[in-house]
């Protein structure tokens, strides 16, 4: 019996239907309330967004491009080959010192041609103008050229980085005054050539593909050695966490028991996922340097490293894609006589194949971008190495990553490489952006409906 | 019903339980003192039940129960339960399924299973019903495969809707069609038992229909086990019908007898509406 047929008088509680009553003004003005925060909240995100994309490419963007002088040398037998022979042992004897003042000399004479009014006497007072890398580019080229010896060529050569400065305004006739380096004399120079049209500022590949350079010679530094080591360790982060990671996750998901053991263990690998990642860098440090002997500054070291740094991660979504295969699946082809195995193999794999790509190249992308492990290990200071010669010595012998140069970059004391590491970090977010594209494309090529 | 009554009439069980009088021959699972565990739960009380070949077998019984998990001890889903633990004997054919020797993959092929919610594989409709043949080694070529495939959606009751588009996704049928679907992919394997575990509660009326046409005409074939709550479809599809309550089996005998003249008041009062 309920007391559903009661008949007794109640009290009316609705008003008419057009009013609003109190109550519902109240839940509305609430519900109104929630979305205002939620569009700020949004908004504040979007607007620091857009304020940190607009000072990377404002700051960064110079980076791509940089100052070239043309500059006719003439490749003077009479230093350059003593013997007159042309035998490539002579000619490699000389160094960058004997081609020095051939550059100068032939600057020198750009500017007597061009008419430009100069208070500088000797050829030498101008070599503030020239980068320090421009001899070694000039020899490089005689060596592979050696019947050009007696002619005069014209080199593009980068200026030098204060002359790059002056044209992107970083560098100005008030700032100089203490720099003794340069002073105003070579910054009209700078305006003159500029004018006749020997000086200009173009496109600079070598800031993507070329290496690190010293200290002095930021006008000749680039991020392509660097992206080589990221990418070798890449390499290696992907063809050992992917797979044990993949591996670990299907075990301790599918087949493991549940027990203390698989619990402490789960546990761990959540707790790891948390650890910071410079503790894997004493780690690596001290199993696989100390240890292990591996050499130092080497990529498959950081490789290795970051490869213990991204198995969590890896495991973790994984897990995660696994479990949200409906076990109906499971029973389904266990039903039907499948193994454990094929069940998971067969059917659960696949359809959590999207979700562990895109664990997977989350993982890498944070790998891609870590830097403190790689300060333990090596991988960070002024690493003189020019392009791996395969993909042993790509692994082994030691160099850099981006993060990590840009981070060298940064503290750097010439103001021309704080403009390179926001350039680098514009290098560096493109490849991001490339990883979650991928990422993105995948998971919408792999995802299936059930 | 047919079948049970041409051997004589068998008796009625009553509690607690005695073992069934039936002829050996037609005996294709008999469950002895079988207990299940969930961890500290025990789910399954002493329940002994003997399944007769090419007869259908309602196990009903108030939600919770144990009806499902006494028939998923049956093919030896329970296994991938780390909590559950079975006891007691359930012989196939004489054979000790539980026996260490015994691999739940060879058993699930000779007991076949359809579940509660259609549960097709993300894949075509060929590649549903052809994956228990192919992984079992069933068809040594590619037309022996098809006719198998084509065997199995005809017993489906599905051929004839699906089979102009039998690339087309298991997913993207309906209901109904899918049930029978998952019907079509258990018999592939050609199983001798087959265990629904309320196949119709995810289907209308009419795809209900369908399904338990269909299961009247699997009868000839197989032993067919299957856990309902509804007690009208007990009634039209089974000949014989188990009650369980509260982990025991109450009572168990022909279906016409629990449904007219039940020996347990336990019974009575399910079938009546007054517990449940």
């Amino acid at each position: 019996m309920t007391d559903a047929t009661f008949t007794g008088e109640s009290p009316k509680r609705h008003g008419s239907l057009t009013a609003s009553d109190v109550r519902t003004k109240r839940r509305n003005a609430s519900e109104k309330r929630f979305r205002i925060y939620g569009l700020a909240a949004i908004g504040a995100g979007l607007f620091f967004l857009v304020v940190l994309l607009s000072a990377i490419i404002s700051n960064g963007i110079g980076a791509f491009q940089q100052t070239f002088i043309q500059v006719p040398v003439y490749l003077d037998p009479a230093t350059l080959d003593k013997n007159g022979n042309r035998d490539p042992a002579d000619l490699a004897k000389v160094s960058t010192f004997g081609y020095t003042p051939l550059i100068q000399t032939g600057l020198y004479q750009l500017v007597r041609d061009a008419g430009i009014e100069t208070d500088y006497e000797d050829a030498g007072d101008m070599k503030a103008l020239i980068s320090a890398s421009a001899a070694a580019k000039v020899r490089d080229w005689t060596l592979a050229h050696p019947d050009r010896i007696g002619d005069t060529v014209e080199f593009e050569i980068l200026a030098s980085s204060r002359v790059d400065g002056y044209l992107k305004g970083r560098v100005t006739r008030e700032s100089i005054a203490e720099d003794r380096n340069i002073d105003a004399g070579h910054l009209d120079l700078t305006d003159a050539l500029r004018e006749s049209g020997a000086l200009h500022k173009s496109f600079n590949a070598e800031f993507i593909f070329g290496s690190d350079a010293s200290e002095s010679r930021a006008e000749q530094a680039g991020l392509g050695v660097s992206m080589l080591g990221s990418f070798f360790m890449m390499l290696v982060v992907l063809f050992l966490a992917l797979p044990i990671g993949v591996a670990a996750s299907i075990y301790l998901e599918e087949f493991a028991s549940q027990n203390k053991f698989t619990d402490f263990i789960e546990v761990n690998i959540s707790n790891l996922a948390a650890v910071p990642s410079i503790v894997f860098g004493i780690l690596g440090l001290a199993a696989f340097i100390q240890f292990a002997h591996l050499p130092q500054s080497a990529p498959i070291v950081g490789g290795l490293v970051l490869t213990l740094m991204t198995l969590p991660t890896i495991i973790i979504s994984t897990r995660a894609s696994l479990k949200a295969v409906p076990p109906s699946i499971r029973d389904a082809a266990l039903g039907v006589g499948a193994s454990k195995m094929q069940a998971v193999f067969h059917h659960v794999l696949p359809l959590a194949m999207p979700g562990i790509l895109t664990g997977t190249i989350i993982g890498l992308a944070q790998a891609l971008g870590e830097t403190a492990p790689l300060l333990l290990i090596g991988m960070v200071g002024y690493i003189a190495t020019n392009y791996p010669d395969g993909l042993v010595s790509g692994f082994m012998s030691p160099n850099s990553a981006m993060p990590a140069q840009i981070y060298e970059w940064a503290k750097r004391a010439d103001p021309a490489y704080y403009e390179r590491a926001w350039g680098g970090i514009i290098i560096l977010l493109v490849f991001l952006l490339i990883m979650n594209v991928i990422a993105i494309v995948l998971r919408r090529k792999f995802e299936r409906r059930w | 019903m047919d079948a049970t009554n041409a051997k004589g009439n068998i008796p009625m069980y009553d509690a607690p339980m005695r073992k069934a009088a039936v002829d050996v021959n037609e005996n294709k699972i008999s469950a002895k003192d079988v207990q299940v565990y969930y961890g500290e739960t025990h789910a399954i009380k002493d329940v002994s039940v003997d399944i007769l070949d090419k007869t259908v077998t309602a196990f009903i019984g108030p939600s919770g129960c144990g009806k499902s998990t006494f028939l998923r001890c049956l093919n030896r889903m329970n296994d991938t339960i780390d909590i559950c633990r079975v006891e007691g004997l359930i012989a196939l054919d004489g054979e000790d399924i539980y026996d260490k020797r015994v691999d739940p993959v060879q058993l699930r092929a000779k007991v076949g299973m359809v579940f509660q919610k259609p549960n097709p594989f993300p894949k075509s409709i060929y590649d549903n019903v052809a994956y228990g043949p192919r992984i079992h080694g069933l068809a040594r070529n590619k037309a022996e495969l098809d006719e198998i495939v084509e065997r199995a959606l005809r017993r489906g009751a599905i051929w004839n809707e699906v089979k102009d588009r039998l690339d087309s996704p298991g997913t993207g049928l309906s209901g109904g069609q899918q049930q029978r679907l998952c019907i079509a992919r258990a018999v592939a394997t050609e199983p001798e038992v087959l265990l629904m575990d309320e196949p119709c509660s995810a289907l209308d009326p009419i795809a209900t229909a369908q399904v338990e046409e269909l299961i009247d005409e699997l009868r000839e074939n197989y032993s067919v086990v299957i856990v309902t709550h509804s007690m009208q479809q007990a009634a039209r599809v089974s000949q014989k019908t188990a009650f369980f309550h509260l982990g025991n089996l109450v009572e168990y005998g022909e279906t016409s007898q629990i449904f007219t003249n039940p020996v347990d008041p336990r019974t009575e009062s399910y079938i009546t509406g007054r517990i449940g």
